[in-house]
């Protein structure tokens, strides 16, 4: 059995839902923007196997790619400063205990 | 060749993805999610988008996962771990769910593959479409500006009142 676009997008989608599960359970919020970035590559994965199976000649999928690593990046350096700023008053990385905006 | 190639790749990458959620060391978990970035620069190569996995190995090992590993470091909690939370089996059963109908969804659907070979060098053809008249040379400002708007707001946010 050949490798086709399925199997790309079965990992996709097996990679996608490891990293929702580890966004909705874990509390450490450094190790919830792993797993976004774990989300957000695996949407790369599917985007890049459309491209290649789909419409080889063009490279839509590719450049759509190289547009959500621009915008993870931005995320990531964002996250972190957030992170840092609530770690900084409250000596805790913990997301349970993030009820900042709670009034 | 390629099979066992994608096979040991999806291995691989599953693998470290479960070990990034799975794993209580955070650091640890850091450096499997560095792993992880690698199988899919190679998943990249399978799918011939040298390109692109030129700028993952870049972007995600080389930047992403350095910014990761320093908040690691200055958020003190690596000695608490990364305990799970109280909504471990909601996450689960609506993770699995999700799983389940996407892989139904996909292997059912009678997808339009194309037979042409694909593109061999994709560099010169990713460069034309993104800076060339009517390709995408208005999300490329876009995303300069997106940017600009990301390191501004991380000094903001960070620095010192």
């Amino acid at each position: 059995m050949t490798v086709g676009l399925a199997h790309y997008l079965v990992l996709s989608a097996v990679l996608f839902c490891i990293g929702l599960y580890g966004v909705l359970s874990r509390r450490n919020a450094v190790v919830i923007l792993m797993c976004l970035e774990i989300m957000l590559n695996a949407v790369n994965i599917a985007l890049v196997a459309f491209s290649r199976y789909v419409v080889p000649t063009f490279l839509t999928g590719q450049i759509f790619a190289i547009f959500v690593i621009v915008v993870a990046a931005a995320e990531a350096a964002v996250g972190i400063a957030i992170i840092m700023t609530i770690y900084r008053w409250r000596e805790s990385v913990d997301v349970d205990k993030f009820d900042l905006m709670k009034w | 060749m390629s099979e066992i190639v994608f096979w040991l790749l999806a291995i691989l990458s599953v693998g470290a993805a479960l070990a990034v959620v799975i794993l209580r060391d955070v650091f640890r978990a850091a450096l499997s999610l560095v792993f992880l970035f690698l199988t899919i620069a190679v998943l990249y190569i399978t799918l011939y988008a040298d390109f692109l996995a030129v700028v993952q190995i870049l972007i995600y090992v080389g930047a992403i996962s350095i910014l990761i590993i320093v908040a690691v470091m200055l958020t003190r909690d690596v000695w608490h771990g990364s305990p799970p939370g109280k909504l471990r089996i909601p996450a689960l059963v609506v993770s699995v769910l999700l799983l389940g109908t996407m892989v139904f969804t996909i292997v059912t659907t009678k997808w339009q593959t194309s037979t042409e070979p694909p593109m061999q060098p994709t560099t010169v053809a990713i460069g034309n479409s993104l800076f060339s008249q009517g390709g995408y040379i208005l999300p490329v400002e876009i995303s300069a500006v997106l940017l600009l708007a990301a390191i501004l707001g991380a000094i903001v946010l960070i620095r010192e009142k």
